[in-house]
């Protein structure tokens, strides 16, 4: 009947806007400057990677026109109408030669597709370490991450600061990934593709940024409560600016005699356990190294802003921020969190 | 309604040279509540338990869904608190938990337990009192997972359920990270579950195998027994492993094992490789059965035999075989070697080949034929057209080095969401609609069915296409938030209203069975004008289900009966 003809084009047409609605919201807000997308890469294997994605979505983008304008054509030019007679169509039980050439084309495009990742897998995976390349250590922990640059005697977490490369004289990292506890992932999508972080089972990664700034991700294996909230944020700083980086992370934590009263309260309190202060009686590895904890821009694996009241209201419950953290509550008057607070304030 | 709109009006059949007609006088006396569920307790009909099974998997499909609801309420938003982390992190493992292993694969055995039989002109399965046996254990599984958010408490004195992902990774499944049971109860579930389903997979294969009745020579077997012949090996071959992982879980966790406890020296990476031998193939258990309901929709509603029978029954067959040899990649991010990683990379596209030809044989299949589009045919066009998608996403996933970048993103959320409900649910609806009217006598409302075509397929559309957009901007999966300047938010709402929206038509179909199962129009014997034999008995079948064992010569034996000047035999090679 054709009033039931009438009905189903307007479902169509009704989805096909409501389709073309979401995809315009979609382009239309467009990714924002914090957005970790993989098509905006400023890293060497992140940059092929990128390269590589454009040359499958041209293939299979192909196949999916070729193979949905088929099946598009089917629906409309096959479709029983009212005018048929009551004959069934003529039966049809199958085609070797047709058969055999819709074999053949598949192998072949695997054929070319699997002969390009193959060579793109070796040229990232077995890419030889130049000897200009820093080494880092990245240990990924419930739910925070520790970086050690055992070349130069620094400890820093959760921020990871490496410096610039470029093309006539590469300075990539080597990281060398390690976990604590439980699988984690690491993944900086505008840096590298992710490698997991696996206990008793050292892996590794390299990047060669090629641009300055701030990149973020997070971790991407399911690893507990805090999963969600165990961001990455990596700084690609200028030469200068990773050598300044270095001298300061390399010394001692300050020791400034105004606020003694705050250092007691750290090292008669169990923060000592868990969190190293350099210089002074602290030593714990459980949670992240102090020493410069007010050189970097986060708090808490990147979620909070690092400034002093977030500094005291996530000391006196971490709960609050990330329920499941490892980090308790330390059941700390308002004078002790002050000191506390104050002290931690001066490690710059 | 139906069948008056068909090209030939349905030919009766009764009696005659297949002896379906039924002898016994129907059974009139009023059966008390009691009675009715006695004999359904006790019932050894592989009707009656492919019916079970059905319910059992739609309870849970309800169930499961109502935690994707609740899921996507809480990402709706940046820096939600509608869900606690610890509750989302249950959800989301008891979701995919519960849609594979309650409603995947009892559906698909649903679909086994029903049809095969019928099929084959068979009377029962091959072990009526193993399938039973079966069904209750897999059932038992189920409930004992559930159980969990009561009897989960270990430690913390509170409900609790598994909260550490279906993919449960070691070592957050050690006793260290994972205290209480919720975790052991995960364990033993899979375990007894995985009992039944073994006993249902040597039972098919028995019974397609034994059961056939005279003139059913395996090239004659209907392609959707086929299928499950072929999905019953896999089944066997893959829970093993599966089952022994659990089993050493648990002797890690209580008797001191140490197979995946890396902080006594044991190996993570070991879990993986165990999990997704059985995982990967898996995805081709829950698979082929939706081929398995396409092989006999699509030829019916275009009025043509299927394309290429003997490819169609190869390519299956290909492949479940290579589907055993592809499950690192699901692995390429932990660190294998290079020649480790190009080999899956080769292996899984390899298995875009004979899955191609299926869509080609489908394609071929509806060339030149009078498309109806009933209901049934309108999911299995959308099956075809979906799984045309998630096969193309697959192949990009299976490109090492991008996999590298869109493994465990949310871009893979949508591609396996895409096989599961894109293609899988999509063709176990189109397939009650197709044979709800043989078990029950009545036809599912067209109206009503359309309206839950539409809205399932927009919102699926809506969800899942979007979806793939936030893992190419780096949002991970498993996460109970994400941060507001990450532009993920707009996103993320688009999806979560197309997950209501597919909500919406679920319980339109929910209310259709029921409304249906009442006062639907009465179905016939053969209300499709089909081919195959489950429609030469009447309509719900009688408990022996054919009078006289069927005699056939041909893939199509009702098209033989119903075109004698031109019959299928002839043609077959």
């Amino acid at each position: 009947m054709p009033w039931q003809w009438l009905w189903k084009t307007r479902n169509a047409i009704f989805a096909a806007a409501l389709l073309a609605f979401c995809c315009g919201i979609v382009f239309a807000q467009g990714p924002q400057a914090a957005t970790p997308s993989i098509f905006t890469p400023a890293s060497t294997p992140a940059t092929e990677i990128n390269n590589l994605s454009y040359f499958v979505l041209e293939i299979t983008g192909g196949i999916f026109l070729v193979v949905g304008g088929l099946l598009v054509y089917v629906i409309i030019r096959y479709r029983a109408r009212d005018t048929d007679d009551n004959r069934e169509p003529a039966q049809i039980y199958g085609s070797n030669q047709v058969e055999l050439a819709w074999t053949v084309i598949p192998v072949l495009i695997v054929v070319v597709l699997f002969l390009t990742t193959a060579r793109m897998i070796f040229a990232i995976q077995d890419a030889p370490k130049p000897k200009a390349a820093l080494d880092v250590t990245t240990v990924a922990h419930q739910f925070w991450w520790e970086y050690r640059y055992p070349a130069l005697g620094v400890v820093a977490a959760n921020e990871l600061h490496v410096p610039l490369s470029n093309t006539q004289d590469p300075k990539p990292t080597y990281m060398k990934l390690l976990s604590a506890d439980v699988d984690h992932s690491y993944w900086v999508p505008q840096l590298s593709g992710k490698v997991d972080l696996i206990p008793n089972h050292p892996n590794e990664l390299w990047i060669d940024p090629m641009r300055a700034g701030l990149y973020v991700g997070q971790c991407a294996q399911f690893c507990g409560a805090q999963h969600a909230k165990m961001l990455l944020r990596v700084y690609v700083d200028t030469p200068d600016q990773f050598a300044a980086w270095v001298k300061n992370q390399q010394q001692d934590g300050v020791q400034d005699p105004s606020v003694a009263a705050g250092r007691r309260v750290f090292e008669t309190q169990a923060c000592m356990n868990c969190h190293a202060v350099r210089g002074t009686a602290a030593t714990g590895r459980f949670g992240p190294d102090l020493t410069h904890l007010m050189s970097r821009d986060t708090l808490a694996s990147g979620i909070l802003h690092n400034n002093k009241e977030n500094l005291r209201q996530w000391i006196k419950n971490p709960d609050s921020f990330k329920p499941g953290s490892l980090m308790p509550a330390m059941q700390l008057s308002d004078d002790q969190l002050d000191q506390l607070t104050a002290y931690l304030s001066t490690l710059k | 309604m139906a069948d008056s709109t068909f090209p030939n009006p349905a030919v009766p059949i009764a009696g005659g040279a297949h002896g379906a007609l039924d002898v016994t006088p129907p059974d009139v006396r009023k059966h008390s509540v009691l009675e009715i569920l006695h004999s359904w307790i006790t019932t050894v009909d592989h009707k009656k338990l492919g019916i079970l099974y059905m319910l059992y998997g739609i309870f849970f499909l309800l169930v499961a869904g109502a935690e994707a609801i609740a899921i996507r309420i809480q990402l709706a938003v940046p820096n939600n608190h509608f869900l606690s982390p610890q509750v989302y992190n249950r959800f989301f493992t008891m979701h995919g938990t519960t849609m594979v292993f309650l409603v995947g694969m009892t559906m698909i055995f649903g679909f086994a337990n029903y049809l095969v039989p019928l099929m084959i002109g068979a009377r029962d399965m091959a072990f009526p009192r193993l399938n039973a046996f079966s069904f209750w254990v897999t059932a038992f599984g189920g409930l004992l997972l559930y159980y969990s958010f009561l009897g989960g408490s270990g430690l913390y004195g509170v409900g609790n359920a598994p909260d550490v992902g279906w993919f449960a990774y070691a070592p957050l499944t050690a006793r260290a990270f994972s205290p209480g049971h919720a975790t052991d109860y995960w364990a033993i579930a899979l375990i007894v579950s995985g009992f039944g389903t073994v006993g249902t997979a040597i039972n098919v294969v028995a019974t397609a195998l034994c059961m056939r009745c005279k003139g059913m020579t395996l090239m004659r077997m209907p392609l959707f027994v086929w299928l499950f012949v072929v999905v019953s090996g896999l089944t066997l071959v893959t829970i093993t492993p599966l089952t022994a992982a659990q089993i050493m879980l648990l002797v890690d966790r209580y008797l001191g094992g140490h197979f995946f406890d890396t902080q006594a020296g044991g190996s993570a990476v070991a879990w993986m490789h165990f999990f997704w031998i059985f995982g990967h193939p898996e995805v081709y258990v829950l698979v082929l059965p939706a081929f398995a309901i396409a092989n006999e929709v699509i030829p019916v509603f275009s009025r043509k035999a299927i394309f290429g029978y003997a490819a169609m029954v190869a390519a299956s067959v290909g492949i479940a075989f290579v589907s055993l040899g592809v499950w690192a990649h699901h692995m390429f991010t932990v660190g294998m070697t290079s020649a480790s990683n190009a080999f899956f990379t080769l292996s899984t596209m390899l298995v875009g080949i004979p899955t191609g030809i299926k869509i080609f044989n489908w394609l071929a299949t509806m060339w030149g034929g009078r498309i109806r589009f009933a209901t049934p045919m309108l999911f299995l066009t959308a099956f075809v057209f979906q799984f045309l998608l998630s096969g193309l996403t697959g192949i990009m996933l299976a490109v090492a080095p991008w996999n590298w970048q869109l493994h465990n993103s949310y871009f893979v959320i949508a591609h396996f969401h895409y096989v599961l409900v894109g293609a899988i649910v999509t063709a176990i609806f189109g397939g009650i609609y197709y044979w709800f009217p043989k078990a029950t006598g009545r036809m599912l409302n067209e109206r009503l069915g359309k309206w839950h075509f539409w809205l399932f397929t927009i919102g699926f559309h809506i969800t899942f296409d979007v979806m793939h957009i936030p893992g190419l901007l780096g949002m991970p999966r498993s996460i109970y938030t994400y941060e507001a300047d990450r532009g993920w938010g707009t996103l993320n709402m688009i999806v979560s209203i197309g997950g209501v929206i597919q909500g919406i038509a679920v319980l339109i179909f929910a209310y259709n069975m029921i409304v249906s199962l009442r006062s639907g129009e009465k179905a016939g014997n053969d209300p499709w004008d089909a081919w195959t034999l489950e429609w030469a008995t009447s309509s719900p079948p009688p408990d022996y289900n054919f009078a006289t064992d069927p005699v056939v010569s041909s893939r199509r034996p009702l098209w033989d009966l119903k075109h004698p000047e031109d019959p299928d035999w002839k043609y077959e090679a």
